[in-house]
């Protein structure tokens, strides 16, 4: 196979140590966000229950174990 | 930011990210309206039986004020959560797709990122879907929720591993038909360990319709398949909008400038 890497435009800067850690920081919060939505129960919110039966329908549509 | 004009200027993470969370949130908003016109008749119909069962049993519900309206839930709620779970997906995507693209190695940042979207599909939906399909409302013991999150949370890593498993299994073959065998069995060999390791549960009340089983469950992929198909398809398309020559002068010239 010739021309593999060269005539590849790499289109992402390489990954330094920042970088990993400004990811790995984004993953923690969209990590929260996407429990609060599948898991949660009031703990996370702080909201009671609300939220928790507000998102019923979208954990039972999107596949997550609920009740 | 180092300005090494070399190849096409590589889009900084920042702007990954905001494409990421854009594009979750065009596909949660689609994918709940999916859920809302397909999915929402038989969690309607599954609560009405569970309902129906209730009151069979002596429990006539006197003075249980809902939290949350049934309409408020199967609606805003409904949107809401998808909109929300598709942002948090979108965000992760993005993060992935930096941080893997180099390893990716694929011809055109196109091709990475719907292989990326793709191979999410299979780890992160099909594969656990097939092992622990969801359930409607009626359907499970309130008693094993927490050993069932757990089963699932470990079949959705199974999944990504068993999708990584391939890539690498694919990548020790040279010939391209060697290669796929070996994608293919890396993948499997991984899923058939995690469906025979972890527990299964069946918890189908014996009465409960067989149809609208089926239809919810069909209904559930299909909202889980829409996100992941507008996501990775979305992502895409706004990636190729950041590689645009207008985008790259607009974004370039007034950094030129300041500097």
């Amino acid at each position: 196979m010739p021309n593999t890497q060269t005539s590849t435009p790499v289109a992402v800067p390489a990954v330094s140590p920042r970088l990993l850690a400004t990811a790995a920081g984004v993953t923690g919060v969209m990590l929260l966000l996407a429990y609060l939505v599948a898991f949660d129960q009031g703990g996370l919110s702080q909201s009671g229950m609300y939220l928790h039966e507000l998102m019923h329908d979208g954990r039972h549509l999107l596949g997550v174990p609920c009740h | 930011m180092p300005l090494t004009a070399a190849p096409a200027p590589a889009p900084a993470y920042g702007r990954l990210l905001i494409n990421g969370l854009l594009a979750g949130l065009i596909a949660g908003l689609l994918a709940g309206g999916f859920a809302f016109f397909f999915g929402e008749p038989h969690v309607d119909a599954a609560i009405a039986l569970e309902e129906a069962a209730a009151v069979a049993a002596g429990d006539t519900g006197g003075g249980e004020e809902p939290l949350v309206e049934r309409d408020v839930q199967s609606g805003f709620g409904l949107i809401l959560a998808t909109s929300l779970y598709g942002i948090a997906l979108g965000g992760m995507f993005a993060t992935g797709y930096t941080v893997l693209r180099r390893r990716l190695r694929a011809s055109s940042d196109a091709r990475a990122s719907l292989g990326l979207a793709g191979a999410v599909l299979l780890g992160f939906v099909l594969v656990p879907f097939v092992k622990y399909p969801p359930n409607p409302p009626a359907v499970g013991d309130p008693a094993t929720i927490n050993q069932r999150t757990i089963t699932y949370l470990a079949m959705v890593v199974i999944g990504l591993v068993a999708v990584w498993a391939g890539v690498v299994a694919a990548r020790t073959q040279a010939p391209e038909w060697r290669k796929a065998l070996a994608g293919v069995a890396g993948f499997v060999v991984v899923v058939a360990i995690g469906y025979a390791l972890l527990p299964s549960f069946n918890e189908v009340p014996e009465t409960f319709p067989a149809t609208l089983l089926w239809d919810f469950r069909l209904s559930s992929l299909g909202t889980q398949v829409v996100l992941w198909t507008v996501l990775g398809l979305g992502f895409t398309a706004l990636l190729a909008r950041s590689h645009t020559p207008a985008a790259e002068a607009e974004k370039s010239e007034p950094v030129a400038v300041s500097r």
